[in-house]
């Protein structure tokens, strides 16, 4: 069986080993969890890490009150599954305390408010390491991020003063209130994500296969339709079969139409896929430079 | 899958991005909306052609200056192989990038532009890689196109690359040679119909069938203690393991080990891989090993096997690469990282100062600025357990850390103990 992997292992000994680098450096590490592909990845990915002991840390989860409802539900059965303790921080907390201001006009999101309240719980919490799912391949700025990521006091990245990662050694060395962001599995591509899910038998939130939904087209894009989008009135919804290649919250990421419902046929769809991943983000569309001005700004 | 590490470097006006984009576009590795996105780009900035160079020049600064500035990470495939490319810049002043993206890397891919043949820049590229001691290094000269694709321009640049290479000593180093245009991809993917007196391999065929893997398995064993994994629950009462990625060498289970400092020795009883029980564990695989004896071991402790030994060095002499823009001089204390283990170090002098452009070592300088490659003489507050870096790689390099700053401030490569 193992011969016939078509995943590269050594990307999974490479983000064990930098697993057990974040237990062993810092005092109070999370995998930030949303439920998505890449931080069900890192879940497995902990706890081969650790076993036979339990993941020595808990999963952090920004809700951004716009969440798909199967995304919600397998958070909870994986965290029953797992024996994982949960931490929740609310979006909607940080508009009510006033930290941050809802976005109006069709494009509102949550989004980019999230930050904030993930900024917020790091300091809440006092975390000194925050385990995230991002991967070089999917933006140019995030192809030249480290595997330590150190963030200032207001948890800002500049690209200019990142630590030189060489070998495989890994300096998580902070000043007081400065943290750092993880990516263990910053080497992978989406197919490996993929792969990797198929071989582990992993489960994922079912709106990944295809299946029927109300959505709406905008800018060429399918847009999932809900109560958290402001729709004009000639953007008229229809029901079509469609997956979803990322989970974001459902104001920022798009259906591509499909009749992919197993995870072999999704495999084969992103091998014939012609739409990267992040060209499903609307989030990105914004700009050129979207990712990185995030980045800069304490974005995942 | 296997995965191979590639670094390359080069300047602006070597075309090194277009090779990337090249490789990545040939492999049907970019997706449709970002080749659009850079057809976009192109047109908006007026060229003729589809710059493929735009893949890689990641950074807002960047694309403002039109230069590579970082380490950015590159991803493709082949149905045989994963490739992941680090792209350096090639300026003197981004040397410490150059040796980053070159740290992880089996392969260096080296670009000559055709009309220019060697120039000090390959040379120091060249050297760079020697530094690391990379066995397999590329020497793609490109743009032959504006050299009429002559083959004698081709074969004087590869002698005189030779005669360059054949004054350093690498063990197994082996050249290849492939005259290239990157913008149209002849000999990138594809044999070049406009230079058939070029019998050798296209770059992408060398890079599919590199045997980069054959040294590894025969050094010693060496695994560095990570992590040790004590699940303190009822099923797992007694469990006691060391977490670790295997350095160097391989482990089975039945193994005599000899824990360092310690120096106790013991067997190993399980070897696990998530909850999967292994009979081995193979070279720079992440694994757990139980040992029948309960003997003291913790985070930055090595395990090796008992009849492959390793000694323990406090004093030592080695190349740095320094990487702040403050000074260094003999006398500075800094924190050693040495695999995971850490300890305090002192710089206890500089023997020499490489000239960067004659590659000679200058004695008569002595303090270290950002990018600078020395000689020094170490000295440590406890012992650690290198070997040199030309005899094993993976144990024989290290950081220095600043402790106050916390910044990693150099890289070295152990070259002599006593």
């Amino acid at each position: 069986m193992r011969s016939k992997r078509i995943f590269p292992s050594a990307l999974e000994h490479e983000a064990i080993y930098i697993m057990r680098e974040v237990a062993a450096q810092f005092e109070r590490p999370a995998i930030l969890f949303s439920g998505g592909k890449d931080s069900i990845t890192l879940v497995r990915l902990a706890q081969k890490a650790f076993y036979p002991a339990r993941i020595p840390f808990p999963l952090l989860h920004i809700d951004t009150g716009h969440n798909f409802f199967e995304t919600l539900e397998f958070r909870d059965w994986l965290v029953k599954e797992t024996g994982a303790q949960l931490i929740v921080r609310y979006v909607q907390d940080s508009i009510n305390s006033g930290r941050v201001k809802e976005e109006k006009g069709k494009y509102a999101s949550r989004n980019i408010l999230q930050t904030v309240t993930l900024l917020d719980a790091i300091e809440e919490l006092k975390l000194d390491a925050c385990i995230g799912g991002a991967r070089r391949d999917e933006e140019k700025a995030r192809a030249k991020e480290r595997i330590f990521s150190v963030r200032d006091d207001f948890g800002q990245w500049d690209a200019r003063k990142q630590r030189p990662e060489l070998f495989e050694m890994l300096n998580g060395r902070i000043n007081p209130g400065e943290n750092v962001r993880v990516f263990p599995i910053s080497n992978w591509t989406e197919l490996d994500v993929w792969n990797y899910i198929r071989e582990e038998e992993l489960q994922i939130p079912s709106i990944y296969f295809a299946h029927q939904r109300k959505i709406i087209e905008r800018d060429g894009l399918y847009w999932p339709f809900s109560n958290f989008l402001n729709t004009s009135e000639d953007e008229i919804p229809f029901n079509a079969k469609v997956r979803f290649r990322t989970v974001g919250d459902m104001t920022c990421t798009a259906a591509v139409m499909s009749d992919a419902d197993n995870i072999n046929s999704v495999i084969e769809e992103i091998l014939e896929a012609t739409i990267s991943e992040r060209g499903a983000r609307i989030d990105d569309k914004r700009s050129e430079a979207a990712m990185e001005k995030r980045k800069n700004a304490g974005y995942f | 899958m296997e995965v191979i590490r590639i670094t390359t470097a080069g300047s602006v006006d070597d075309g090194k991005s277009t090779l990337i984009g090249r490789l990545l576009f040939d492999t049907k590795s970019i997706a449709e909306d970002k080749l659009q996105a850079i057809e976009s780009s192109s047109l908006r900035k007026g060229l003729g052609y589809t710059d493929l160079s735009l893949l890689t020049d990641g950074l807002i600064a960047e694309r403002e200056q039109g230069i590579t500035i970082d380490v950015a990470y590159i991803y493709f495939s082949t149905p045989q192989r994963k490739f992941i490319i680090a792209d350096t810049p090639g300026h003197i002043e981004y040397t410490r990038n150059m040796i980053t993206g070159a740290s992880t890397a089996s392969v260096f891919l080296i670009l000559v532009d055709a009309r220019n043949g060697i120039t000090e820049q390959t040379r120091r590229h060249f050297y760079i890689a020697s530094l690391l001691r990379i066995r397999y290094i590329a020497v793609c000269v490109n743009k032959m196109d504006l050299v009429d694709f002559a083959e004698s321009v081709y074969s004087s640049i590869v002698r005189e690359f030779e005669s360059l290479a054949s004054k350093t000593t690498i063990r197994g180093q082996q050249l290849l040679f492939v005259p290239i245009v990157a913008t149209h991809g002849d000999n990138v993917a594809t044999p070049s119909a406009r230079m058939d007196w070029y019998k050798g391999p296209t770059l992408l065929q060398y890079l599919e069938t590199v045997d980069v893997f054959a040294l590894e398995e025969n050094l010693s064993a060496r695994m560095a203690v990570q992590y040790v994994i004590r699940p303190q629950q009822p099923a797992f009462h007694d469990f006691r393991g060391y977490s670790g990625r295997v350095v160097s060498g391989a482990f089975s289970k039945g193994d005599k080990v000899l824990a360092l400092p310690s120096m106790k020795s013991s067997t190993i009883t399980s070897i696990l891989y998530g909850s999967e029980e292994m009979e081995h564990a193979g070279s720079r695989e992440s694994v757990v090993l139980s040992l029948q004896d309960a003997i003291d071991i913790s985070r930055g402790n090595m395990l090796i096997k008992a009849d492959e030994p390793l000694k323990p060095v406090t004093v030592f002499d080695a190349t740095l690469c320094w990487m702040e823009d403050t000074e260094l001089a003999a006398g500075k204390v800094l924190l050693l990282q040495h695999g995971v283990n850490r300890v305090k170090a002192k710089i206890e002098s500089v023997h020499s100062i490489l000239d960067i452009h004659t590659m000679e070592p200058n004695c008569n300088k002595n303090q270290f600025g950002l990018n600078d490659i020395g000689r020094v003489r170490v000295k440590l507050a406890k012992p650690i357990f290198a070997e040199l870096y030309a005899d094993n790689p993976s144990n024989g390099a290290f950081i220095l850390i600043d402790e106050f700053s916390n910044n990693t401030v150099a890289v070295g490569f152990v070259d002599q103990t006593d």
